[in-house]
């Protein structure tokens, strides 16, 4: 297979990237055990954490690789991965099973584990927020955690998941200083009780400003020393290039593109190093804080759209050097990837509101095509003043199949972060970032807090609040399925069930937020977000102008499906009884063939664009959304909820056993607002409509996966029909969509199981048709076609 | 007769942009390679896919109309004996069982033709009556129907084999925006042989559409051993120009078997085995002989 990268310079970084495996690097650990164990108690909590990124940044080993053009490194070298002892510290089976587990691993030396036993573990055990947060949930919570009702984010990792500003490209840290310590002046001693806990924050983001300039200045040196020694005159010219660069940044604001991409790198390791934000940093919308500096160089002649591009997928590489933090437990089941969910946006509309596509968005879908990478994650936000010509560029590359760039629509980003208290000009700057969710980049806190297992509480309500998985009495007792003599009972049962659960959820995310305030500040973070600066306040205890907490929901297409299962049988239809349908559900419909034909095929589900499954998912978001939204949370802020699942639906699902959709026991339930696998069986479109039926611009985000073979949208029709597929689900306020392509393997996969993809449409031959109503040998040549398609 | 097989939504092989085409029940042809063979009888019938029974027995237990016995471990239907009422589809353990053919009112046919406007108007589509041939179907049913698409300002495109008395062209023409004009073979006796009908009245229809400002996609089922010829092609070119018709687009469909996995489905046998379609290079000089005679929008393909 030909390598990936516009010349050799790339070719080897990004195959030296994805070649090298992912492996644990305990520097950091290692470095901040140390400063622990001698300073520990001697400074304020928010001056020792941003000591400890000092401290790394002083002593960590260095990586400037080579043909490397933008430099620096979480760890050690590319796919390093440093541990965060401080908010879960492994035990060494847990290091084993890392490494040798098959998915997601990350491998680990007998050293390694030898480390973490003599001197990371004794030190940590009783100390990680891990063992903290857990200590002190309720027994209920425990319960539903163990039970899969809920995750939790903050279990393994720090409150992040966010996007910098329009500052993290204009501003050195120098300028962050010099803001700093007037606001240190500024303080009022006499009259604010608070000035002195104020004045403990400053002084460790002033800290953490210290440890990024320490960090340049390192590099700075490293540069020269390896530029005399360098005998290739390119490269040494290169490697003085990229010293006189760290003269300016990180200390100061950028002079060059060159030099504003280098900034925002710095920043990126520095956030992502302090504490893990849950995993991710994202520089927002890259194209329009790279444009001016882009504009200018070109007109100094001293960048071309080649060099340009070039510094870009440099940039690309570095992010995908870094893997996401490693994850144990359930929180690797809800998130079961090592995407740092870095979300770089394109497009969009500039904070005044005009159209952002300029000559570098163009350049990032070059790169995003020629790199082909899982991460950075990338997506283009599509506006009504985007031009065609872009949305057409972005569906080409995407059209390749492998689910970037992700669509996104500006308009109704806007209004959700306008409908959730931000204004115009903030909400213009904001968008998506990690996976879906809404935010005013580089001004906002927003904090997912973890998945909420929506299907799982339609089943508790079936079963009494008793839970056929863990075998528990989990929910209220409020009766069983045969007791609800009507539709509406059962849905009042399913009301108090819900707003039972998420008061349990709620409830440890109050604890969870207050621990992370008092103990676990992100000094670094909080100087490139706005106003925690002038508030003298961290990040995670309110500093940030905006803050919001958000609870997911999962599976509202497979929860829609039981709840219209249930209404259309039992109660509209008589054709069958709840208990007959219980019994079903209890045999996992094993010999009970009509009722699962029935509940599987012949009732009316979501993504069909039919108002009976609709309408009642409607009513479930509504109440979702409304036993969640607007309430307050820790930081003067309030919730919302988006509907994303990550890798959850799976894990979801495996916890709940079957259904009254005919979806049976530990399959996965439906993910984002997808319709449930195979309960589609009337295309694209159909699809579309159902989900715009879902208030979007009440939510903070939502999540459509869509899949086709390749073939479906071949040529320029092809292109502008998912083009008017996107306008149209946007003129809708669909707030994101994606297209993922069928593979090879899908296609076997469905020929076994043709239950599972009756939604799956492939292209014929001059038609499409659904893939289930093919003859066994034209299902055969469609796979063999489409395997030549990748090859 | 109005009998609907399939409303397919994000159609984008019949006509401009993204439409909903309706399948209607029952064709006057025959053609030996029809990939919709569940389009060709008028009423409503039973369809069973063979290959992927497994012979449980569970749709001749229930079927209350002795019309399913198992013979050799398969289910074997009897047609005449089967009222249709599809009770052995809710219990086929695979799923494998259709009724096809269902009939809509005008009300609840425009109630779903018109869920996906939204998506006709930004990609330029709309609704498309195909089949099937859907100018035998009722008149005044398809008249009802495309009147109230038309009031909603939707465009209708009529995808026809033209094998129908005039007068029904004529009264859905003020309503239809395209016709997708099918104009298979040349040599009528050829046409006769492979669809089972002669072609006069296809080719007058199509001269008298054309006369009256029908706006018309020409395609043409491209197969090697029945029209798949310079010869047919060159006349073809001759007839259009010959009778002053110029069509937008002209489609070369080469032929596919992918339909004769439904045949025995539907207890039918397919003719076609022996068909081929042309070569690539072949197909590609035939859209040469038209774009030298001027029809310059000529492809392969839908």
């Amino acid at each position: 297979m030909a390598k990936r990268g516009m010349n050799e310079r790339i070719q080897k970084l990004r195959e030296l990237s994805v070649t090298t495996p992912v492996h644990i690097d305990l520097e950091r650990a290692k470095i901040e055990t140390d400063f622990y164990k001698e300073n520990d108690g001697k400074y304020s909590i928010p001056v020792m954490r941003a000591l400890v990124l000092k401290e790394y940044f002083s002593k960590k080993t260095l990586y400037l690789g080579d043909g490397e053009l933008i430099i620096g490194e979480k760890g050690r070298d590319p796919q390093a991965s440093p541990t965060f002892p401080e908010l879960c510290c492994h035990s060494v089976e847990d290091m084993v099973v890392m490494s040798e587990r098959e998915l997601v691993s990350f491998h680990t030396t007998e050293e390694d584990r030898k480390l973490q036993a003599e001197e990371i573990i004794p030190y940590w055990t009783g100390r990680s927020m891990r063992e903290k947060i857990l200590a002190r949930m309720t027994p209920e919570w425990h319960e539903c955690y163990s039970a899969g009702m809920f995750t939790e984010f903050m279990e393994q990792r720090g409150p992040g998941h966010t996007c910098g500003g329009e500052q993290v490209f204009t501003t050195g840290y120098m300028d962050y200083k010099e803001k700093i310590h007037q606001t240190m002046e500024s303080l009022d001693y006499i009259n604010d009780p608070d000035a002195v806990n104020k004045c403990e924050e400053l002084k460790a983001m002033d800290i953490s400003c210290d440890a990024v300039i320490i960090l340049g200045e390192r590099y700075h040196k490293l540069a020269l020393e390896m530029a005399q020694k360098e005998t290739d005159e390119t490269r040494k010219a290169e490697l003085l290039q990229i010293a006189a660069n760290l003269e300016v940044v990180p200390a100061h604001k950028p002079q060059t593109y060159w030099q504003a991409i280098q900034l925002y790198w710095f920043t990126h390791l520095a956030v992502t190093t302090e504490l893990n934000p849950w995993d991710a940093f994202s520089p927002g919308r890259l194209d329009q804080h790279l444009n001016p500096y882009y504009e200018r160089d070109v007109e100094a002649g001293i960048l071309d759209d080649e060099r340009a591009l070039e510094l870009l997928e440099c940039l690309w590489v570095k992010f995908y050097n870094q893997p996401a933090p490693v994850k144990v437990g359930i929180t690797l089941k809800e998130s079961a990837t090592y995407t740092d969910f870095a979300n770089i946006n394109t497009g969009g509309v500039t904070p005044d509101g005009r159209n952002g596509v300029n000559n570098v968005s163009y350049l990032i879908l070059d790169c995003m095509d020629e790199m082909k990478l899982v991460q950075p994650n990338s997506n283009v936000t599509i506006s009504k003043k985007t031009p065609a010509k872009f949305l057409k560029r972005a569906c080409e590359v995407s059209r390749r199949g492998w689910g970037q760039p992700a669509f996104y629509n500006t308009e109704a980003q806007i209004m959700e972060l306008i409908n959730a208290g931000k204004n115009l000009e903030d909400a213009r700057r904001g968008g998506s970032s990690g996976c879906v969710e809404t935010g005013a980049w580089g001004s906002e806190a927003y904090i997912l807090t973890g998945y909420l297992n929506i299907p799982k509480v339609f089943q508790l309500t079936l079963f009494n609040g008793f839970d056929q998985y863990s075998g528990k009495q989990i929910g209220l007792k409020l009766g069983y399925a045969k007791d609800f003599k009507s539709y509406d009972e059962l849905w009042e049962a399913f009301k108090k069930q819900l707003a039972h659960i998420v008061d349990i959820k709620i409830r440890g995310n109050n604890v969870i937020e207050q621990l992370y305030a008092q103990e676990m500040p992100a000094p670094c973070l909080s100087v490139v977000t706005n106003d925690c600066i002038s508030n003298a306040k961290d990040y995670n205890a309110g500093g940030a102008r905006y803050n919001t907490n958000y609870i997911q929901g999962v599976g509202i297409g497979t929860v829609t499906d039981c709840l219209a299962s249930v209404k259309y049988n039992v109660f509209d239809k008589q054709n069958f009884t709840m208990e007959e349908l219980i019994e079903a559900m209890e045999n996992d419909y094993e010999g009970y063939d009509a009722i699962y034909r029935m509940v599987h095929d012949k009732t009316p589900k979501y993504g069909n664009d039919d108002d009976y499954a609709d309408d009642i998912m409607q009513e479930v978001f509504e109440l979702y959304r409304s036993s969640i939204t607007g309430r307050p949370n820790m930081k003067g802020g309030k919730y919302g909820v988006d509907m994303l699942p990550t890798t959850c639906h799976v894990y979801f699902g495996d916890v709940i056993l079957a259904t009254p959709n005919g979806r049976k026991a530990h399959k996965p339930v439906s993910e984002g607002i997808s319709p449930e696998k195979s309960a589609d069986t009337n295309g694209p479109t159909a699809v579309i409509k159902s989900c715009a039926k879902m208030d979007h611009l009440a939510t903070a985000g939502t999540l459509l996966n869509q899949k086709f073979t390749p073939d479906v949208v071949a040529g320029e029709e092809g292109l502008d029909n998912m083009a008017s597929l996107i306008r149209s689900y946007f003129s809708m306020d669909g707030h994101h969509i994606q297209f993922n392509v069928i593979d090879r393997q899908t296609l076997i996969d469905a020929q076994k199981n043709p239950e599972e993809y009756k939604d799956l449409i492939v292209r014929v031959a001059g038609y499409s048709d659904f893939f289930r109503n093919l003859s066994k040998p034209l299902q055969d040549e469609i796979i063999e076609r489409t395997e030549q398609n990748f090859n | 007769m109005k009998n609907i097989t399939n409303i397919q939504k994000f159609s984008v092989h019949d006509g401009d942009g993204i439409r909903t085409s309706v399948f209607f029940k029952g064709c006057p042809l025959k053609c030996e390679w029809c990939h919709n063979p569940e389009t060709q009888r008028y009423g409503r019938e039973m369809q069973f896919d063979p290959e992927k029974c497994t012979g449980c027995g569970a749709c001749a237990k229930v079927c209350e109309n002795q019309a399913l016995v198992m013979k050799e471990g398969k289910p074997v239907l009897n047609r005449e004996a089967c009222i249709l009422c599809g009770k052995c589809e809710n219990y086929c353990p695979a799923g494998i069982r259709e009724v096809v053919g269902r009939e809509y009112t005008v009300k609840g046919l425009v109630k779903e033709l018109m869920k996906d406007q939204i998506f006709y108007e930004d990609s330029g589509g709309g609704v498309t009556f195909s089949g099937g041939e859907v100018m035998t179907m009722d008149m005044e049913y398809l008249l009802a129907v495309a009147k109230e698409i038309k009031r909603q300002e939707v465009t209708l495109t009529i995808d026809t084999c033209g094998y129908v008395p005039y007068e029904k062209l004529q009264a859905i023409l003020p309503y239809a925006d395209t016709f997708l004009y099918d104009v298979k073979v040349m040599d009528s006796k050829l046409h006769k042989q492979y669809t089972g009908v002669d072609n006069e009245l296809i080719l007058e229809n199509l001269i008298r559409l054309a006369k009256d400002g029908a706006r018309l996609y020409i395609r043409i089922p491209v197969i090697k051993e029945v029209n798949g010829n310079e010869k047919n092609m060159k006349e073809t070119i001759a007839f259009l120009k010959e009778h002053d018709i110029h069509p937008p687009q002209i489609n070369l469909l080469p032929y596919h078997d992918t339909g004769s996995g439904k045949y025995p489905k539907l207890d039918m046998e397919y003719k076609g085995t022996d068909l081929h379609a042309p070569e690539r290079a072949e197909m590609e000089k035939f859209v040469l002989l038209f774009q030298e005679a001027g029809f310059q929008n000529t492809k392969i393909g839908g």
